[in-house]
């Protein structure tokens, strides 16, 4: 039975919820059943997707619950599909904020709610496929397939300029992922295979003719695609945007989820095809993941505007994770991958949080704000807790990964772990002065007064947050003992050829 | 028989040339019957009749696949190359007529010879698959051409599709005498109109300058039935003034002709300087295509452009090697054909009477008032973008893999930079259909049995051919060893 299911848990994870979308395609308009039943599905692939934590053995690198089978013949297609230490975590955070976004968009949602459950657990589907497809056609396939629904998401149940930013979205994506389509593309046409295991066996054993005229480009193809998608500084134009108009959901998914399959990418592919090319590219891309870092920190220093400001404090938080992935320490990768896990949680119910205040007051700006503390205890409380597990206090989810990350970099380059340590105290300035300004003082708008404080439904969506938050900040280890042999052998090529360099 | 040609056809000729033999006969009888049944209600019955004989010709075709060879003094040949294109334009036929029956309600126009010269039209595009002779090639080509200028004028109330007939056979007739002085200075430097024995003369080493003079205009005239750029100034007004179905008819089935045309004259007869002329060709039409595209605001208009980039497509396979290149246009061509047919089958719907509602403001919130409709253009439109599970994404695949196996590189990276353009106005449809209002005076009628028969194959085989691409393919991978014997 175990051994059926270990077989399978992976594909069942993945499309449980296409199947639900599928089947709330026939069904008919009854707003409130279809919520039950987005609901019920998404809590399903949750409890699935535990399986594989549970289940998963720490020792060994490499992949588990693998499959593989022949999809398409010509080209060379397979369905293959497996998780490591680092992609596990990340297919359950994907189920875990699904069923918060579920709850959130409870009644935020009126308009077209049929279509709006279909896409968003066509979207899980998707996001799911990213971390566990291990053959390259069937990864870029899932990464273009999260676009779409996203986009329509965004576009169709926004907020202001939803078109513009829905586009803008979608194109600059779409665009940069042609890049990888081309690399992905010469691989196949050079070893005749997209398999990731494969392809990165020919390229260890330079099997591959023309690879060392062509890496350069191949890691730059791959590169742009994720750093659009993570965003990286100066790709970072169309985050703002996309996450002031989009819904609540789409703002959770994006941010928790859709900004990881960027990191995660450079993680898999530009560390684990191109060693070579990472390390001798690392300096400037750790140079544009400082700029992020302090950039995104500044501007969200001055936003006027909630969302905007946890847009900005994303595209600083990331910056952790890419410095934390070029600094080639076990450290910085370990701590990269939990900084992914770790602001999913805690960025996920900051927007949450956000959404709630819509709902109420249907704007996001700071200044129509303070004093909320006084009519929103409750509210205020998981509000704090968030911020303060954001801005990286110890004890809370925040904190670990940060400081593995400036560990790993401290080793690497000091002088850039210098830089990314004042990333911290940027985090805890504009966090701290906007709950100040939203929740202390005088109510200073009268219609403030008589905002209602959380309902129960919002308390569920937040409360499995901020236990993760404190768990994952009390006990790293649950996380970090899966994610360390797959980081270790990540890194064994690179770590190989660095001491191939110094033995010369 | 003394060496003496012989007269009398074989039975098994007749078998080599049976779809075209079906389709001339359900044409007659379309034209017969419409001179004796009443004139209000004859619709109906014509148009059955002539589904029937598109499905008859698909059982014609699927039976005369057990008898390849060559037939009628060598003149055509039945491999599997040609067994794929005549059930590429049966079946693009059927869907089209499927299409037409509400359509010829709505607007009101009562003329049977309008199947009949569908059937007509398929004849020749039949037949331009299969033959192997550059004079034959030539009448069918006309009979395919002839009956398109007509259709493209059925709309006779409206002064824009009398303007579209016009001009698609002034240009049109212009092109087919640049094929036809193609043909003849082939036969001047080959001496044989016989595509065997001109690329037997061709491969024999001493290539004569008069060859590439034929090939060039050859090229030019088959290049403006493929409304490949610089040939394509009909296009967009040809498109917008014929009645929808036609459209998606012409886009279609006289393409994947032409080009089946293109393939056999460019492999089969080893054409000379072929690169350098596909190379141009296939740059311009996808780069103007896209570019004019994106300004579109008649969605008629808008897929016309977007079928000159598609040419683009197509052709760089046609500067690829031949083992690759050859299948991934057969694919290319059967893909594009379903999402084409099928995105025209919903614009011809959706038109209405008199084709009123063809801007992009007209689709303004299909997607609340017609959800069913607006989610199966959208995956037409994804395939015509190229997104992952639909056949539009393979056939952009096999086309690219195919020219980065012969290296040529710089074409790919044109033909990325433009996939990347043509998503922006594809998707700018769709964000009509999904994220504006609805405007109310734009009626939305149900969806009639003909029109959701032609939806649902369409749908079908565009989805099949994205998720399982491989019979197809190996279909067509099959036929290049024919036809490269």
């Amino acid at each position: 039975m175990i051994s059926a299911l270990d077989t399978w848990i992976v594909s069942l994870v993945t499309f449980i919820p296409l199947a639900g979308a599928l089947f709330l395609l026939v069904s008919p308009r009854r707003d409130r059943d279809i919520r039950i039943f987005a609901l019920v599905v998404s809590l399903l692939d949750f409890i699935f997707s535990l399986h594989l934590p549970v289940y998963f053995r720490r020792g060994p690198a490499g992949f588990q619950y693998e499959v593989n089978l022949h999809w398409i013949t010509n080209p060379n297609i397979h369905y293959h599909i497996g998780v490591d230490g680092i992609s596990m975590w990340l297919v359950v955070l994907t189920t875990f904020l699904t069923p918060l976004c579920v709850l959130i968009s409870w009644n935020s949602i009126h308009n077209r709610v049929k279509e709006f459950f279909i896409l968003l657990l066509v979207l899980e589907t998707a996001l799911i496929g990213v971390f566990v497809a291990l053959d390259l056609f069937l990864f870029y396939f899932f990464w273009e397939a999260t676009l779409i629904p996203m986009a329509l998401l965004i576009g169709m149940y926004g907020h202001g300029r939803k078109v513009y930013a829905a586009i803008k979205f979608f194109l600059y994506t779409m665009i940069a992922s042609m890049f990888m389509l081309a690399a992905i593309l010469w691989l196949y046409a050079k070893t005749g295979t997209f398999d990731f295991v494969a392809v990165q066996t020919a390229i260890r054993n330079g099997q591959v003719e023309n690879f060392m005229a062509a890496a350069p480009w191949l890691f730059l193809g791959f590169f742009i695609a994720f750093a659009v998608k993570v965003p990286l500084f100066p790709f970072h134009t169309w985050l703002p945007d996309a996450h002031v108009e989009a819904p609540t959901a789409g703002s959770v998914l994006l941010a928790g989820v859709l900004l990881k399959m960027g990191t995660y990418g450079m993680l898999r592919f530009n560390l684990g095809l191109f060693p070579e090319q990472s390390r001798s590219n690392a300096w400037w891309i750790m140079v544009l993941a400082l700029i992020g870092i302090i950039y995104g920190a500044l501007v969200a220093m001055v936003q006027p505007n909630m969302k905007k400001l946890i847009a900005y404090s994303s595209i600083s938080h990331l910056g952790f994770v890419v410095l934390g992935i070029f600094s080639f320490t076990p450290a910085g990768l370990e701590g990269a991958t939990f900084v992914m896990l770790a602001h999913g949680v805690s960025t996920g119910a900051l927007f949450m949080l956000a959404g709630i205040i819509y709902e109420r007051r249907h704007t996001y700006e700071i200044s129509e704000f303070g004093g909320l503390a006084t009519p929103m205890p409750v509210y205020a409380t998981f509000f704090s807790f968030v911020v303060l597990a954001s801005a990286g206090l110890p004890l809370l989810n925040g904190f670990v990964g940060e400081f593995l990350v400036l560990s790993g970099t401290f080793r690497d380059r000091a002088v850039y772990g210098i830089l990314g340590a004042t990333g911290v105290i940027w985090s805890s300035c504009y966090l701290l002065w906007m709950y100040q300004r939203v929740f202390f003082g005088k109510v200073h708008h009268e219609v403030n007064n008589t905002l209602g404080d959380l309902s129960m439904r919002e308390r569920t969506a937040l409360w499995p947050a901020a236990v993760a938050a404190l768990v994952m900040g009390v006990a790293p280890l649950l996380w970090l003992n899966g994610i360390e042999p797959s980081v270790q052998a990540t890194l064994g090529p690179i770590t190989q050829m660095a001491s191939k360099v110094v033995g010369q | 028989m003394n060496g003496l040609p012989q007269i009398v056809p074989h039975a098994a000729d007749y078998i080599r040339l049976l779809p075209e033999i079906v389709l001339s006969i359900f044409g007659i009888v379309v034209m017969l019957l419409d001179s004796v049944l009443d004139q209000h209600s004859s619709q109906r019955t014509l148009g059955a009749v002539a589904l029937v004989g598109a499905l008859a010709t698909v059982a014609a075709t699927l039976f005369q696949a057990q008898y390849p060879g060559l037939g009628f003094w060598n003149m055509i040949q039945v491999d599997s190359f040609s067994v794929f294109f005549h059930f590429l334009v049966a079946a693009v036929t059927a869907l089209v007529i499927l299409t037409s029956y509400e359509y010829m309600t709505v607007q009101e126009i009562r003329a049977g010879e309008y199947y009949a010269l569908i059937l007509f039209g398929a004849v020749g595009m039949s037949l331009m698959s299969s033959a192997v002779e550059l004079v034959l090639i030539f009448i069918a080509l006309e009979i395919s051409s002839i009956s398109t200028y007509v259709l493209a004028g059925f709309r006779r109330r409206a002064a824009v599709s009398s303007e579209a007939s016009v001009k698609y056979f002034l240009l049109g007739s212009f092109a087919t005498a640049f094929f036809l002085y193609g043909v003849a200075l082939m036969f001047g430097a080959s001496g044989s109109t016989n595509i065997h024995v001109i690329g037997g003369v061709i491969r024999s080493g001493q290539i004569p300058l008069l060859a590439y003079a034929g090939i060039a205009l050859m090229f030019v005239g088959l290049g403006f039935k493929v409304a490949a750029a610089p040939f394509h100034i009909w296009t967009p007004d040809v498109y917008e003034g014929s009645p929808a179905p036609v459209v998606g008819f012409m886009s279609t089935a006289p393409k994947a002709a032409a080009f089946a045309v293109l393939l056999r004259i460019m492999f089969e007869a080893d054409a000379p300087g072929r690169t350098g002329l596909i190379w141009v060709v296939a740059a311009l039409s996808m780069t103007i295509g896209n570019i004019a595209a994106l300004v579109q605001d008649n969605v008629k208009r808008l897929l016309a452009y977007s079928s000159i980039a598609h040419a683009g497509y197509l052709l760089i396979a046609f500067a690829a090697l031949p083992n690759n290149g050859i299948p991934a246009v057969m694919f290319y061509l059967a893909s594009y054909a379903a999402m084409n047919v099928g995105a025209f089958a919903v614009i011809s719907h959706f038109a209405n009477a008199g084709e009123r509602y063809v801007t992009l403001e007209d689709y303004s919130g299909l997607g609340q008032r017609s959800p069913l409709l607006a989610a199966v253009l959208t995956i037409f439109l994804l395939s015509l973008i190229g997104i992952p599970v639909t056949g539009g994404f393979f056939a952009k695949f096999y086309v690219f893999s195919a020219a980065l196996q012969a290296n040529l590189v710089g074409l790919v990276i044109v033909g990325v930079l433009n996939s990347a353009v043509a998503s922006y106005y594809y998707l700018r449809l769709i964000v009509f259909m999904y994220m504006r209002e609805p405007r109310g005076e734009v009626p939305v009628m149900p969806v009639p049995a003909g029109v959701g028969t032609a939806l649902a194959i369409s749908l079908g085989a565009t989805i099949y051919l994205g998720v399982l691409p491989g019979r197809v393919l190996d279909y067509a991978s099959r036929s290049v060893g024919e036809l490269l014997r």
